[in-house]
């Protein structure tokens, strides 16, 4: 498989002091389902948020479909980031507008200024949106106000304005964080389903262990800003847990969720 | 360490304290105001209240007179208000933190919106009698200026407040400048500003009443016509009419608040 997503020594300072990431570097290929752990303040948001280009790193480079992330101007970055879908922890929807308009916000990267100003959307790219709607379970809600939904309910229309904009890879920061165990098996599902079927990219940021182990291809462990794992979850130990999250935290998650870790 | 903070926070609230008694007694011995005579005088002034100032049959026949100067400074309120918006608006977009375009322009922005937020009303009809002279305009620039610095600062903290996140997600899905301020910014935070715009107009519909006087226009010219004529009735007619005025724009502002929200 082809290597879509490669990081070569990025780094992130906040100010003087806060190196938030240093010297990170690794591949993510064409497909994968990555997950990236860590214990809070490692740098996992800033990660992911330096391969779009929310965040600019400070140092290193990012190549995603052959192209140098950090070299692209404005246009050029404008047309990378409509390919890469992203979704938050709080889904970041707007709230006073309708399930359906939200969806077609994952389109506004394809429009021509004025048309993308006044939700001036074509009927192949309505369709495109009922379409995943539908495939996200969330048909009898489309025309409902985005802050009457769930928090599960609201994360699926993260994901379908995600998907809209056809991506090659989707970038999660804790899609689960503020769910219930119900709602966050029922995203993790749907990510995974994605991912199988249509081929995309997923690259999440999780604090559960345990589902991380249990959804992903390989895991990605960072700490201090650094990665100190890069592996399949089966090679994933008890003691690797407790050198990713520190030892006193490791032996917390490994009560709980380290079975499948053996 | 953390203690410290709370025995910080004790102490400046004493300092403050005690600075505010020291200004208050500085400024009672440099007016030479007598405060026990401040206090006995209040039962005085509500006595003449009563027996003067009260609305008579005579003072209803100059109702018609006095409504129509209302009207034209509600009507001024709401225009001023509205022109004020709109430039709070724009200046409210480059200035707020999630959709400036850079600091410096964000910075003078604010600036901008600082002056004109901390000139006070009737200080700008003073200055700008000069250049309009006793006329409406001169009552309607000084609100609009006003309003415009005010809703602007108002503005700035709504976007900040209202839009963070989602101005975020639509930047990740490529989304443009111009596609983020109309299809995230301003719906999030159309309710709060309309709840401001309605707030500013009834502000303002007081406001205008003390700039009318100084202008010579509206309800307040009205108003100071009766009074310096000593016809003390029409007068109180007149805050009358500007009560119900204020409790009607109100009554109107809270539904309207309440269908939007
Ligand atoms: N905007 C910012 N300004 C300054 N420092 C920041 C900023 N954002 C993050 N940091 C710092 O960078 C480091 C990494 O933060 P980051 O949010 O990437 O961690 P994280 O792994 O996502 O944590 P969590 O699991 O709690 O979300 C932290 O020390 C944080 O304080
Ligand atoms: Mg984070």
């Amino acid at each position: 498989m082809k290597t879509l997503l490669e990081l070569r020594q990025v780094s992130k300072h906040y100010g003087q002091e806060t190196a938030a990431l240093s010297d990170v570097s690794f591949n993510v290929k064409e497909g994968e389902f990555v997950s990236i752990i860590g214990p809070s303040g490692a740098g996992k948001s800033t990660l992911l948020r330096c391969i779009n280009r929310i965040v600019d790193a400070s140092g290193g480079e990012i190549f995603f479909n052959d192209e140098n992330v950090l070299k692209l101007d404005k246009a050029q970055l404008k047309r990378v980031r409509r390919t890469i879908g992203m979704i938050f922890q709080h889904y970041n929807l707007v709230n006073r507008l309708s399930v359906i308009e939200n969806v077609l916000h994952g389109r506004l990267g394809y429009k021509s200024t004025l048309a993308g100003m006044l939700g001036l959307y074509s009927e192949e790219e309505k369709q495109q949106a009922v379409k995943m709607l539908n495939i996200l379970g969330l048909q009898e809600h489309t025309y409902r106000r985005a802050d009457q939904l769930s928090g599960g309910q609201k994360q699926r229309v993260g994901i379908a304005r995600a998907l809209v904009q056809k991506p090659k890879m989707l970038l999660c920061d804790e899609p689960i964080a503020s769910l219930d165990p119900n709602a966050a098996k029922t995203i993790m599902d749907y990510l995974k389903t994605i991912s199988a079927t249509m081929g995309i990219t997923v690259l999440v940021n999780l604090h559960q262990v345990d589902v991380a182990l249990r959804y992903s291809d390989r895991i990605i462990g960072v700490n201090k800003g650094k990665v100190v794992y890069d592996g399949s979850p089966k090679e994933m130990s008890s003691s690797m847990i407790h050198k990713i999250y520190g030892s006193e935290a490791g032996e917390l998650i490994f009560d709980h969720g380290g079975q499948n870790a053996g | 360490m953390r203690g410290d903070i709370f025995a910080r926070k004790k102490m400046n609230a004493f300092v403050f304290l005690g600075v505010l008694i020291l200004v208050t007694l500085v400024a009672i011995v440099m007016t030479e105001y007598n405060v026990a005579k401040g206090f006995t005088s209040i039962p005085k002034a509500v006595h003449w209240g009563f027996s003067n100032f009260y609305p008579n049959g005579e003072s209803f026949r100059k109702l018609p007179d006095i409504m129509m100067k209302l009207k034209e400074t509600v009507l001024v309120s709401i225009a001023a208000t509205s022109a004020g918006a709109v430039f709070a608006l724009v200046f409210a977009i480059f200035g707020a933190h999630t959709t400036r375009f850079n600091a410096v322009l964000g910075g003078i922005s604010r600036g901008i919106a600082t002056v004109f937020r901390n000139i006070d009303v009737a200080a700008w009809a003073l200055i700008l009698l000069f250049s309009f002279g006793q006329n409406v305009m001169t009552g309607y620039f000084a609100l609009f200026f006003g309003s415009f610095g005010y809703l602007t600062r108002a503005f700035i903290e709504t976007i900040d407040e209202v839009s963070g996140g989602s101005v975020e997600a639509l930047r990740a899905t490529g989304a443009g400048y111009f596609h983020i301020v109309f299809q995230s910014v301003i719906p999030s935070s159309i309710p709060q500003m309309i709840s401001w715009i309605l707030f500013m107009i009834e502000t303002n519909i007081r406001q205008a009443t003390l700039v009318g006087i100084l202008t010579g226009t509206g309800i307040g010219f009205a108003f100071n016509l009766y009074y310096k004529s000593m016809n003390y009735h029409t007068a109180s007619l007149v805050v009358v009419a500007i009560v119900i005025a204020i409790l009607f724009i109100e009554y109107i502002s809270n539904y309207v608040r309440r269908a939007i929200l």
